[in-house]
């Protein structure tokens, strides 16, 4: 067999069929990474939008004018003598619903949030002198309605709306209530501020907690601890707590704090010591490579010109390495405001109707309402529970922003 | 005297004690210096401030954190001593009833006695609580001023305060690096603990591999033997997060990985990453609500329309679809490291002989990556089989042991959350089962992550 081989013939028709075909491999296989990354971002988009839809919807409110003629209503309120008790004893829920049934029709009912006589009370309790004479008080639409006028509603409740837009008497603006309210059964009048109130006591208490002891840990590991077999207990346990599932938290939380301490159920207190030691690991970490990153010429210059090896740390590094530790301070705070299986296991599901007064008050918090609000039947919460996933992840969003400017701010490379 | 009032006078007290011995030793300090005894003097004066402070504020506080926990007791032994409780009945139950009915409205936390008898106690257990408080106050004051004292009175020009308080420091520092030891203990330890009383109802052998699930019907009274068997939630689990979560992740995440760090611009890249690494942090409630509420609902409704049997509104794939995609920034991350860590000159020598960018990818870089790449996918499988709200809300409770991707399957954590919300008393078999579940899902994580990361550690190794 002759050994002479031809030098290939790049031009011939096989060749550049193949060069064809593995450049057309070459644009399929970027074209897929394209679309990896495309979908990645759609699914996002849509995420985003979905919630948007639904939840702006959540901040405003279907109100519908009521005229009370309080004089003519079976009201027993003396103007100059208004108290809780009397409020109480006057019946209200009765008064508006005959009130409406006057004004709106006898279906009046189906057309008022249950709760609707609150605002009256609220009016009365404002400025008793109205109780003298006619005043239009506007009052919760029921969620039917509520839906109905936002174009998501029954046709039954589609003729109503109109109805009343007729009369003139509908109004759809901006949900206060929303903001400074707490859970409720009826969709029209729950807020999220009592959720948004333990949060913040949560994150408070959690913040306490981690951010010290997680900087400590992290100083004494990287600048103390000589490397040992204990050192090396330490490293291994704060990695393994950094990918425990939160879920286990939440475990070692209700039998160690609930069961073993006897703390109060669903407290703050409780849900932001469990969370504290899911964010200490997270702490530890990212002001570990802070430390690491403080150049040890700044340590050798304070030690050459007599500092001790604590005033060395407290004086020189831990100022410098300060916004690194912070931002992974945040980014953990971050993610422990978005976390809620640990604070179920700790009974911070229950029904709460008042925002916490203190640390050791129950209370829930907003991911949480989020998960109950999502379990309730009734439609009109459906836009709610996506206005409070808006609220979440705003403050989220915040507190990642702040984590990064403070990282392109402060970050210095030596 | 109130808790508040005692912490405001002893943190008074440390302030007075830090200025008074810091004004001390500078004047010491300031004698010493003009007598030209200058090598005499140690510390700063702020350090023997701290010094004097701290024995005063440490021992006082010692002492109130031990008070804390014996006077109840000892009010309670005062308050039996006392004429009105000879007539509390004997049994230690309806006894301690009436007692704590009784330190309740002494305390304030309760308005008004439901039982006579408690409220002949209020006025005893009301003397006691102010005796004590006014003890505990007294004996807490006397040992600040008696540490505080004796601090003051060592304090001499070179003294070495600033040594006794850096001691202090750098103990402090190293008992809060304990904290994680602690914790890992304290994991291990209450799952290992409420898991033996666990199996010390139900057979581990029945738990592990048995096939029924029903927890309701061991709390009726049916017997534990059928009703543990965890093999159903062990298959949910494994098939949401490590089948179905996997399937969207590693093809979606890969793919992104290379796209950005082989193709993309650097513009692109340097929008598209932090772009993608919100999915990672938005909150996982807020995925299984979006689950939940839109992607069921949809897969529901085309399973129906194609014709597949049992298609449930709660269904393993809707859980399994967003887990994947809250899994693919994970999985992008760990690939990106993997790749940029093959060395340069391997992808040369590619590119050299003629290869394109693809054929270098496939043939070179992800074949010397996939150790790295196989530790990244077993670290988001140990964090999808651990994650709980996207399953608890949208793959359901049902216990089934299926393929059918359509249908609800319940998984280890949605159980977990099932068995420890509801009411029930702590001491049976169905709540000791969540701590079970628990162990279970810690270990394998546990393995999972300390697998993984040996790989990757070796890959490393392979290549520096």
């Amino acid at each position: 067999m002759s050994a002479t081989r031809n030098p290939t013939d790049w031009k011939s028709d096989v060749m550049q069929k193949r060069i064809a075909r593995r450049y057309a491999a070459e644009r399929r296989f970027k074209l897929m990474g394209l679309f990896a990354v495309m979908l990645s971002a759609a699914f996002l988009a849509f995420l985003l939008f979905t919630m948007l839809g639904n939840g702006l919807r959540g901040f405003t409110r279907t109100e519908i004018a009521l005229q009370v003629d309080f004089p003519a209503s079976p009201l027993l309120l003396d103007p100059a003598n208004i108290t809780d008790q009397g409020l109480v004893g006057a019946n209200l829920p009765m008064v508006t619903n005959e009130v409406a049934k006057k004004a709106l029709g006898p279906d009046a009912d189906a057309l008022l949030s249950p709760t609707a006589w609150t605002s009256i009370r609220d009016a009365i309790k404002a400025d008793p002198k109205i109780l003298s004479r006619t005043e239009t008080i506007s009052v919760p639409a029921s969620t039917v309605i509520d839906l109905a006028a936002k174009g998501k509603g029954s046709p039954q409740a589609e003729a109503a709306v109109a109805r009343l837009k007729q009369q003139g008497v509908l109004s759809t603006g901006f949900n206060a209530s929303f903001l400074t309210g707490s859970d409720g059964t009826d969709p029209t009048q729950v807020g999220i501020w009592g959720a948004f109130k333990g949060s913040l006591l949560t994150m408070l208490v959690t913040l306490l907690l981690s951010f010290p002891v997680g900087v400590a840990t992290a100083l004494y590991l990287e600048e103390y601890a000589r490397k040992s077999w204990w050192t090396d207990i330490i490293e291994v346990s704060i990695n393994n707590l950094a990918a425990v599932p939160s879920i286990i938290f939440g475990l070692l939380g209700l039998s160690i704090f609930l069961n073993f301490m006897h703390l109060p159920r669903s407290a703050a207190l409780v849900g932001g010591m469990t969370l504290a030691l899911m964010t200490m690991p997270v702490i530890v970490i990212a002001g570990r490579n802070a430390i690491k990153s403080v150049p040890p010429s700044i340590r050798d210059a304070a030690l050459g010109i007599g500092a001790s090896p604590v005033q060395v740390v407290f004086q020189h590094v831990l100022p410098l390495a300060l916004p690194g530790i912070l931002t992974g301070t945040i980014i953990g705070m971050a993610r422990a405001l978005g976390e809620t299986a640990p604070l179920l296991m700790i009974g911070m599901r229950a029904f709460i109707a008042t925002p916490p007064g203190g640390i050791t008050d129950p209370a829930t918090v907003l991911p949480v309402q989020i998960f109950l609000w999502s379990d309730e039947v009734s439609k009109g919460f459906v836009e709610k529970t996506s206005a409070a996933i808006i609220v979440l992840l705003v403050f989220l969003l915040a507190m990642n922003g702040l984590a990064i400017y403070l990282r392109n701010k402060f970050e210095k490379r030596w | 005297m109130t808790g508040p009032a005692i912490f405001l006078l002893l943190a008074g007290l440390g302030a007075i004690a830090w200025v008074s011995a810091r004004a001390r030793a500078l004047r010491l300090q300031t004698v010493a210096r003009t007598s030209g005894r200058r090598d005499a003097v140690h510390s700063l004066p702020g350090y023997h401030g701290w010094y004097v402070a701290l024995w005063t504020l440490i021992p006082a506080a010692i002492f109130l954190a031990i008070w804390a926990n014996v006077s109840p007791g000892l009010i309670t032994q005062t308050v039996l001593s006392d004429p009105a409780a000879q007539s509390l009945p004997a049994d230690a139950f309806s006894r301690s009833a009436i007692l704590g009915e009784a330190r309740n409205i002494a305390s304030g936390a309760q308005a008004a006695a439901f039982n006579p008898a408690a409220q002949a106690l209020v006025e005893p257990y009301r003397s006691a609580i102010s005796e004590y408080g006014v003890i505990g106050a007294v004996l807490a004051l006397v040992l600040a001023f008696a540490g505080g004292a004796y601090a003051f009175t060592r304090i001499r020009p070179d003294f070495r305060a600033r040594t006794r308080v850096e001691r202090l420091v750098m103990a402090s520092l190293l008992i809060a690096s304990l904290l994680a030891i602690v914790t890992t203990l304290g994991i291990v330890v209450s799952l290992l603990w409420e898991s033996i009383r666990f199996f010390s109802m139900v057979n581990p052998v029945d738990f592990l591999f048995g096939t029924k699930w029903s927890p309701q019907s061991a709390a009726m009274g049916y017997g534990n033997k059928d009703a543990f068997g965890a093999v159903p939630l062990f298959w949910g689990t494994i098939f949401i997060g490590a089948i179905i979560a996997m399937v969207v992740a590693i093809p979606l995440g890969l793919m992104s990985a290379i796209y950005l760090t082989q193709y993309a611009r650097p513009q692109v890249r340097k929008w598209m990453k932090p772009i993608l690494e919100v999915l990672a942090g938005v909150p996982t409630v807020v995925y299984g609500y979006f689950a939940a509420l839109t992607i069921a609902p949809a897969l529901r409704d085309f399973a129906v329309s194609v014709g597949i049997h049992g298609a449930s509104s709660e269904s393993a794939l809707a859980a399994g679809l967003v887990m994947g995609v809250m899994i693919i920034p994970f999985v992008s991350s760990m690939a990106d490291d993997s790749i940029a860590a093959v060395p340069q000159s391997m992808r040369d020598g590619s590119l050299a002989m003629g290869a394109t960018t693809s054929e270098t990818i496939r043939k070179v870089l992800i074949p010397a990556a996939l150790p790295g790449v196989v530790g990244g996918v077993l670290l988001a499988v140990s964090r999808a089989i651990g994650e709980t709200m996207i399953v608890v809300m949208a793959a359901g409770l049902a216990a089934n042991l299926t393929l059918n991707p359509f249908s609800s399957v319940t998984t280890v954590t949605t159980q977990i959350v099932q068995l420890l919300t509801g009411d029930q008393e702590f001491d049976s078999a169905k709540t000791l089962a969540a701590f079970a579940l628990g162990l279970v899902l810690f270990i394998v994580t546990l393995l999972l992550n300390i697998v993984a990361l040996r790989v990757v550690k070796k890959y490393r190794e392979a290549y520096e």
